[in-house]
C-alpha cells in the first residue's frame, strides 16, 4: 500500500511539535512505499501530495482531543474559514476531490493530545508519553498496512 | 467614518459574537451590539495577536533571527524571513547586496506572493464572489460566469504549488529554509532549477491574467454591489521606489488620503516612527497604528493589495500595469475603498508578481555565484520592511555588543490594517444587519468582509481540531440568548 504521511506543526511551540516529531520517526524508519511530508500547516497544495497514494495518514497534535491519541478515518469536507492560514485534513481531501475531480484515497488522522502550545516551550511530559504510545501504535499500523486493517483499528480513541 | 465603535448605552444592547472555540490557531472574534430594535450600535473585530514573539526574540543572537522568525507565521514565513534578514543585513554590517543575491531574494518574494494570492483567491475569495450573496438574480449571474472557469480549483492548487517550488528552489526547503542569510544568500540557483521554473512561469502569467479577467466579469454582474460592499474611506500606505513604482521588496513609504491626495512620500522606512504611531485600545490585544500628523481618529490607514495598487504611480510590468489602469478608471479615477475590491487588486498583484518572476528567470544574473555583500562594522539597530502579501511588514531590532537582540518591534500587515478592517465590518454590519433578524447568511457577510482582508492571525501553531465559529447572542444582562456554531 503506497502511503503518504503528513506531519505538521511548530516545534517551537510546545506540544505543537508532536506532529513533526512523529513524522521524523516515520521518516527514519524508512518503510518501503511510504512518503513523508512535513509542513507548518496544511495547505491546498498538499492535495497534490495525495496523488498516487493508496492511503494517507495525517499526524498532528490535538487540543482537547482524546488522550493519549485518537485514530479515525476521515473524508472530504469543505473547509470554509475566515482565513487562508490553515486547512484541516478533511479540507485537503476536499481540495483534492474538487481539483482533480476524483475521490481522494482513504485517509486517517492520528491526533496526539497536547497540553501546552506556548512559544518557546518544549514538549510537555504528558505529550512525550503520548508520543511514545502513539509511536508503538504507528509501528503496529505499519506491520498491518492495509486499509481494511486500519479501518478495524479506527474509530474510538485507541488506548 | 462610521461612528459605531462605541455605543452610547452598551448595557441596553444585545451582543452577537462570532468566535472560534480554540485559541491556538489564532482567531478573530466579531462582537455586534444590537439595540432592542435589532439595530447595530457597536461592532468590534477582536484579533488575538500573539504578542509574545517580540519578547521571545530578545536575548537571542541576531544571526538566529532570520530562521527563528519563520516560526512566527506558518502561512508566510518567507515574509518574516525577508523583513528580518533585511534588518540583520545592516546589524551584521553588510553593505548593498550583490545583484545576484538581491535578485534571488526578489524571486523568492514574488514566488511567495503568487502562491499566497492564488490560495486566497481561488480557494477562499472566489466562493464568496461566486456564491456568497443573497440575491438570486446575482447568484444566477455569477454562476454563469463561474461556468466559464471550470478549472478554477485546480489552477489554484497548481499555482500555489508552483510558488512553493520557487520557494523550495531558492530557500532550500519549503519550511525552515536557510537560503537567505544576513549579507546575501548561501546557495546559488542551479541552471536546472532555473530552467524548471522558467518552463512553468508562462502558464502562471496566463492564469493570473485570466484570474483578473474573471474578477472583472464577476464585477460586471453587479458593479455597485462589489464596489460598495464593506466600503470604508481610508488613507492608504505602501512601499514605492524612487519613480513611485510599486516595489514589493524594497522602497520608501508613501501614504495617500482617501481621495488620493499626498500625505507623505519617499519616507525612509528606518524612520517609520517619525510618521507612524502605534496605539493600544483596552478591548483589543492588537496595536492600532496611525499616521502621526493626522492623529488616531483620522490617521488610520489601509495596506495590502487595495492600497498598494492605488498608492503607486505604476506597476513596472506591462500586463499588470494595463490591468491597474482599468481598475483605477472604474469610478472615474476616484480611489476605490470597497472590501471586495481587494480581490481585484490582489489578482492584479499576482499578475505583476508572475511577470516580475519571469523577468528575473530570464536574467542571467539569477544563476550567478557572487552571493555575499562586503562586510563593514556592526551596527546596533536596524529596520527591515517589505510588502508582504497582506501588506506592509515592519521588523525593527536592536542588538547589543554581545550580539544578542535587546529590542524587537514588529508591525505586521494585519496590525497596519486593524482599524481599516474594523471599519469595513462596521460598514457591512450597518448595511446588512440593522433592523433585521440575525441569520447565518447575514453573519456570513461579515466573514466575507474579514476574508477580503485575509488577516494574519497568530497562527504559528496549528493543532488538530476544527476551527469552528461560534455565534453567541447575549442579552443586555450578559445572559446567553442563543448560540450558533459553524464549521
Amino acid at each position: 500500500m503506497r502511503l503518504v504521511v503528513f506531519g505538521w506543526g511548530n516545534d517551537a511551540r510546545g506540544d505543537d511539535g508532536l506532529g513533526p516529531l512523529m513524522l521524523a520517526r516515520v521518516t527514519r524508519a524508512a518503510w518501503p512505499d511510504v512518503t513523508t511530508v512535513e509542513d507548518f500547516q496544511l495547505q491546498i497544495e498538499h492535495a497534490l501530495d495525495l496523488d498516487g497514494a493508496e492511503a494517507a495518514l495525517f499526524v498532528d497534535a490535538g487540543k482537547d482531543t482524546p488522550a493519549p491519541f485518537a485514530f479515525i478515518e476521515i473524508g472530504p469536507k469543505r473547509g470554509d474559514s475566515h482565513t487562508t492560514h490553515a486547512l484541516a485534513p478533511e479540507a485537503v481531501l476536499d481540495v483534492y476531490a474538487r481539483s482533480l475531480r476524483r475521490p481522494p484515497p482513504p485517509a486517517f488522522t492520528l491526533s496526539m493530545r497536547g497540553e501546552r502550545f506556548e512559544l518557546g516551550e518544549g514538549l510537555s511530559a504528558k505529550a512525550a508519553e503520548r508520543l511514545e504510545a502513539a509511536w508503538a501504535f504507528v509501528q503496529g499500523l505499519m506491520r498491518q498496512r492495509s486499509v481494511e486493517d486500519w479501518r478495524r483499528k479506527a474509530g474510538a480513541p485507541a488506548r | 467614518m462610521l461612528n459605531l465603535e462605541t455605543a452610547q448605552s452598551p448595557h441596553k444592547l444585545h451582543r452577537v459574537a462570532i468566535e472560534p472555540v480554540t485559541r491556538v490557531e489564532g482567531h478573530g472574534k466579531v462582537t455586534i451590539l444590537l439595540d432592542e430594535e435589532n439595530r447595530v450600535h457597536q461592532v468590534r473585530l477582536h484579533i488575538v495577536e500573539f504578542r509574545g514573539f517580540e519578547v521571545f526574540i530578545r536575548g537571542r543572537p541576531y544571526w538566529e533571527v532570520p530562521v527563528t522568525v519563520q516560526r512566527l507565521c506558518g502561512i508566510c514565513p518567507v515574509s518574516h524571513l525577508l523583513a528580518a534578514t533585511k534588518a540583520m543585513d545592516l546589524i551584521a554590517g553588510y553593505g548593498p547586496l550583490t545583484p545576484t543575491a538581491e535578485k534571488l531574494r526578489r524571486l523568492l518574494h514574488y514566488g511567495q506572493i503568487v502562491q499566497s494570492h492564488a490560495t486566497h483567491f481561488f480557494h477562499l475569495a472566489s466562493p464568496d464572489l461566486l456564491l456568497g450573496f443573497e440575491s438570486e438574480v446575482a447568484k444566477r449571474n455569477v454562476i454563469g460566469v463561474a461556468a466559464a472557469f471550470p478549472d478554477l480549483a485546480k489552477r489554484g492548487v497548481l499555482t500555489r504549488k508552483f510558488g512553493q517550488e520557487v520557494i523550495r528552489h531558492i530557500a532550500g526547503k519549503r519550511i525552515h529554509g536557510t537560503g537567505v542569510i544576513p549579507g546575501g544568500m548561501n546557495k546559488a540557483l542551479s541552471v536546472a532549477d532555473r530552467d524548471w521554473m522558467r518552463s512553468g512561469i508562462d502558464e502562471i502569467v496566463d492564469w493570473s491574467r485570466e484570474a483578473v479577467g474573471l474578477v472583472i466579469q464577476l464585477h460586471e454582474t453587479n458593479p455597485e454591489f462589489y464596489k460598495s460592499f464593506g466600503e470604508s474611506r481610508a488613507n492608504m500606505m505602501g512601499l514605492v521606489d524612487k519613480r513611485g513604482a510599486l516595489d514589493f521588496y524594497h522602497g520608501a513609504l508613501r501614504a495617500r488620503d482617501a481621495d488620493g491626495g499626498p500625505i507623505f512620500d519617499q519616507v525612509d522606512y528606518a524612520t517609520y516612527k517619525s510618521v507612524l504611531q502605534e496605539d493600544i485600545k483596552n478591548w483589543s490585544y492588537m496595536k492600532f497604528p496611525h499616521i502621526k500628523t493626522l492623529g488616531a481618529d483620522k490617521g488610520w490607514y489601509r495596506v495590502g493589495p487595495l492600497a498598494r495598487v492605488q498608492v503607486c504611480d505604476l506597476m513596472p510590468t506591462p500586463l499588470a500595469e494595463a490591468e491597474r489602469r482599468t481598475f483605477l478608471n472604474l469610478d472615474g479615477g476616484k480611489p476605490l475603498h470597497g472590501a471586495l475590491m481587494y480581490h481585484w487588486a490582489r489578482m492584479i498583484e499576482m499578475l505583476h508578481a508572475a511577470e516580475m518572476a519571469r523577468e528575473l528567470l530570464d536574467d542571467p544574473d539569477i544563476v550567478g555565484t557572487d552571493l555575499m555583500a562586503d562586510k563593514g562594522p556592526r551596527r546596533g539597530e536596524a529596520v527591515g520592511v517589505i510588502e508582504a502579501p497582506r501588506g506592509t511588514l515592519f521588523h525593527h531590532y536592536r542588538a547589543g555588543d554581545d550580539d544578542l537582540v535587546t529590542y524587537c518591534n514588529l508591525i505586521v500587515s494585519t496590525t497596519n490594517n486593524n482599524q481599516a478592517m474594523n471599519e469595513a465590518i462596521r460598514a457591512v454590519a450597518a448595511r446588512f444587519l440593522s433592523g433585521r433578524e440575525i441569520t447565518e447568511g447575514l453573519l456570513n457577510h461579515i466573514e466575507v468582509a474579514i476574508r477580503a482582508y485575509d488577516p494574519c492571525l497568530s497562527c504559528a501553531t496549528h493543532a488538530l481540531g476544527q476551527m469552528p465559529l461560534e455565534v453567541d447572542l447575549v442579552d443586555a444582562g450578559g445572559g446567553l440568548v442563543s448560540r450558533a456554531r459553524k464549521g
